[in-house]
């Protein structure tokens, strides 16, 4: 049978290869890389809105780094992701231990902890903002109704308080999304490890330790990442509750540049605060992908 | 009707399409002008049910256009106009509040003709709605309305306490409140990033006491004797007497304390007042009277330096990139024909005070007692950048919320200096910026 010129040209492997890459480096492109640039650029000129301005170097970093709330932002980042990693990682992996037993009803429990992942963000963040709500809150009414209070507390008005807020509602929503994936892990750690060990008179605890931490630990350190990825760049759990307010107590990275560039149309200085994370963010991926790696080799 | 065959049907489709390429055109049913507006969900609803089921009706029906109405709420407006300008596409008409346009100004169609018209033949427009639309060159927008802030207060309450009139200067506001908040009444003022209550209670409440952000030529002088007079003042004043929840508050949490009961006085629109109208039997107070028949309303107290307004001011750009900027334009100067105008103005019942001097006259404003402090609420309101001409630099300071976050840092701790200083420093920024 005579083949044509396309079927001989797919013979050849990296002809094949590079067309089977090309929609994916197609869409990398068009949605990652053209935006990204395109961030770069605007972070580097003094566009604003419907004027598209011109290249004036680092003149919009200097700016922001001299600005106390982009500074606040910039803390609040950290805080915010460190914070709830810490707890979402704990409480995540706590969850996932105890829905790797057998119990009736197992398949519905996960299911039901899928939940508060599964719902929209801005849903789920409304409903929580009716609970802290200052005058209406569902908490403030219980804790009176308890004797435990006897005046409103005020969720999203204290600068403090209202953090501490929006990180539980982070957590709350992050947590089933560590437990699905930790409990994946651990389903397949063979359960003749725990026998042996449980034979050679390991107790429970250093079963755990010896045996399932460290053949959880490769899958720990990517959920950590992409969670890490997903918190520092939170945008519409602050956007719907506080919108970085109380005077800017809880702006992160994301709210704040959306206040400034889109809010305000300074485009060029929004650009430049979304850019600002990309350092920190690149440190934070690059040392996890390298511990990933040494790990897995070990 | 005779057989419409395929042969007829081909003869007229392909001389319909010739005709179309010859001429570049395509017919004019399918070239129907179209409107899409955008705006803001009223506080008063029943104007929004009236403009989509009576008046764009109308309007459509009178211009030959499709109009298309999309409300959204007033902080999500800011947001929609940027990705629109920065995506060249999207509605044609966009409300946008106080200063505002000023920031937009190289993306709006010039709509001096239609605006000039407009107040020319309305008695004039308030020097407010002059500043806010207009930047020397062109008209950037098409003024619409002023929304007065007033207090609204429950007059009960206040005369419990003493004051069968209402406190006139901040002391004796301070002093009033001081009370009522004892008596589980505070005030309430929202302290929070929102786009009404927030500027329109501090603003003026700087300038009362002499406090600028610019000077008349536009230096910065907010770093004053003055302004930090009013901090401190601000932070007693806040403790002592004002709902410490209102630093959370957007512009519908206020509404909804009042008509609970939960505060007993607060800087507003008079959509309280309308609503407790609307639904008589529904709000009532501790007595079980209707709440309507115990609320008034005053312009905010005097300070050291007089007494001020600054009422959100709206209105309607017509966008640069609009293919349909005739028709919308058309359709501004529809909708503010006297006769029109009158009918939505009518359905706001003095939440909305019209930007042009003919409206004080208006019958109207002779039904409801309570409801005429809003009558002059145009006439007496200041821009944001209040001593300096308003421009896109005290637009920035508005909507970075700097002015309202120089109380919220003192109230939450932060010292009247320090505060008042970094507010200055930001202030300063903006104006010494390109």
């Amino acid at each position: 049978m005579r083949r044509g010129p396309i079927s001989r040209a797919l013979e050849r492997e990296d002809t094949l290869a590079f067309w089977l890459l090309a929609p994916t480096l197609v869409i990398l492109t068009l949605f990652i890389a053209y935006p990204f640039a395109r961030g770069v650029w605007l972070a580097l000129s003094n566009a604003t809105v419907g004027e598209p301005g011109h290249y004036i170097g680092f003149a919009n970093f200097e700016k922001i780094f001299a600005d106390s709330i982009f500074r606040t932002a910039a803390w609040n980042t950290i805080v915010y992701t460190a914070v709830t990693t810490v707890f979402k990682l704990a409480l995540g992996l706590w969850l996932a231990l105890l829905l790797n037993r057998h119990f009736r009803g197992k398949s519905w429990v996960r299911a039901f902890i899928l939940l508060p992942f599964i719902i929209p963000t801005v849903l789920s963040t409304l409903a929580w903002k009716w609970m802290f709500d200052p005058t209406f809150s569902v908490f403030n009414w219980l804790f009176w109704k308890l004797h435990i209070i006897n005046s409103r507390i005020n969720w999203l008005g204290d600068p403090d308080l209202a953090m501490a807020s929006i990180m539980a509602v982070n957590v709350w929503r992050g947590v089933p999304f560590y437990a699905i994936s930790l409990l994946a892990g651990l389903q397949t750690i063979n359960p003749d490890l725990h026998e042996a060990a449980a034979i050679d008179g390991a107790n429970r605890w250093n079963r755990f330790w010896h045996v399932t931490w460290p053949l959880l630990l490769p899958v720990t350190m990517v959920v950590v990442l992409f969670s890490v990825i997903q918190t520092f760049a939170d945008f519409q759990l602050v956007y719907v509750l506080t919108g970085g307010g109380p005077a800017n107590a809880t702006h992160l990275f994301a709210t704040y540049a959306y206040q400034i560039g889109i809010g305000t149309g300074l485009l060029s200085e929004g650009a430049a605060i979304s850019l600002a994370m990309f350092p920190a963010l690149l440190l934070v991926v690059v040392f996890q992908l390298w511990y990933i790696r040494k790990v897995e080799n070990r | 009707m005779g057989k419409f065959t395929r042969r007829k049907f081909l003869q007229a489709s392909g001389a319909g399409l010739a005709g179309i390429l010859a001429t570049h055109q395509a017919p004019s049913f399918a070239q129907q002008a179209s409107v899409h507006w955008i705006k803001w969900n009223d506080f008063v609803p029943a104007s929004d049910e009236l403009l989509r089921k009576q008046m764009l009706p109308e309007a459509m029906k009178a211009l030959g256009a499709k109009i298309t109405l999309e409300t959204v709420n007033g902080n999500d407006l800011q947001p929609r106009v940027t990705s629109a300008i920065q995506s060249g596409t999207g509605p044609d008409v966009f409300m946008l509040f106080n200063n505002h346009p000023h920031i937009y100004g190289a993306s709006a169609a010039d709509v001096s003709d239609v605006a000039e018209a407009i107040g020319k033949a309305q008695g004039g427009y308030y020097n407010v709605a002059k500043a806010n639309t207009q930047d020397g060159r062109k008209t950037l927008s098409v003024p619409w309305a002023v929304i007065g802030a007033e207090i609204a207060y429950r007059k009960s309450w206040f005369e419990e306490v003493g004051y069968p009139e209402f406190p006139k200067t901040w002391q004796e506001y301070h002093d009033a409140g001081k009370k009522l908040k004892a008596k589980g009444r505070p005030l309430g003022q929202t302290l929070g990033h929102t786009f009404g209550d927030a500027p329109t209670f501090s603003y003026p409440y700087l300038w009362s006491w002499g406090g600028k952000e610019v000077d008349e030529k536009g230096k910065v002088v907010l770093d004053s004797k003055e302004t930090l007079e009013s901090v401190k003042f601000m932070q007693a004043f806040w403790k002592d007497s004002f709902d410490e929840g209102g630093l959370a508050w957007d512009d519908t949490n206020n509404n909804r304390a009042f008509l609970s009961g939960t505060i007993s006085a607060t800087l507003n629109g008079a959509s309280i007042y309308i609503e407790t109208q609307r639904k008589p039997d529904q709000y009532q107070t501790e007595k079980g009277t209707r709440m309507r028949d115990d609320i008034r309303h005053s312009p905010l107290p005097r300070g050291p330096k007089g007494q001020f307004g600054f009422h959100l001011f709206q209105s309607h750009m017509v966008m640069g990139y609009s293919k349909n900027q005739k028709a919308a334009k058309e359709f501004l100067k529809w909708i503010h024909t006297p006769a029109n105008y009158e009918k939505w103005f009518v359905s706001q019942k003095g939440y909305s005070t019209p930007p042009a001097a003919m409206w004080e006259k208006h019958k109207m404003w002779d039904e409801d007692p309570v409801m005429a402090p809003f009558k002059i609420a145009g006439k007496l309101g200041l821009s944001p950048g209040y001593a300096g001409p308003p421009n896109r630099k005290s637009a920035e300071v508005l909507t970075k919320y700097i002015i309202t976050d120089m109380y919220a840092k003192a109230v939450q701790g932060m010292s009247p200096q320090e505060a008042v200083k970094w507010a200055a420093g930001e202030v300063q920024k903006i104006y010494s910026g390109a």
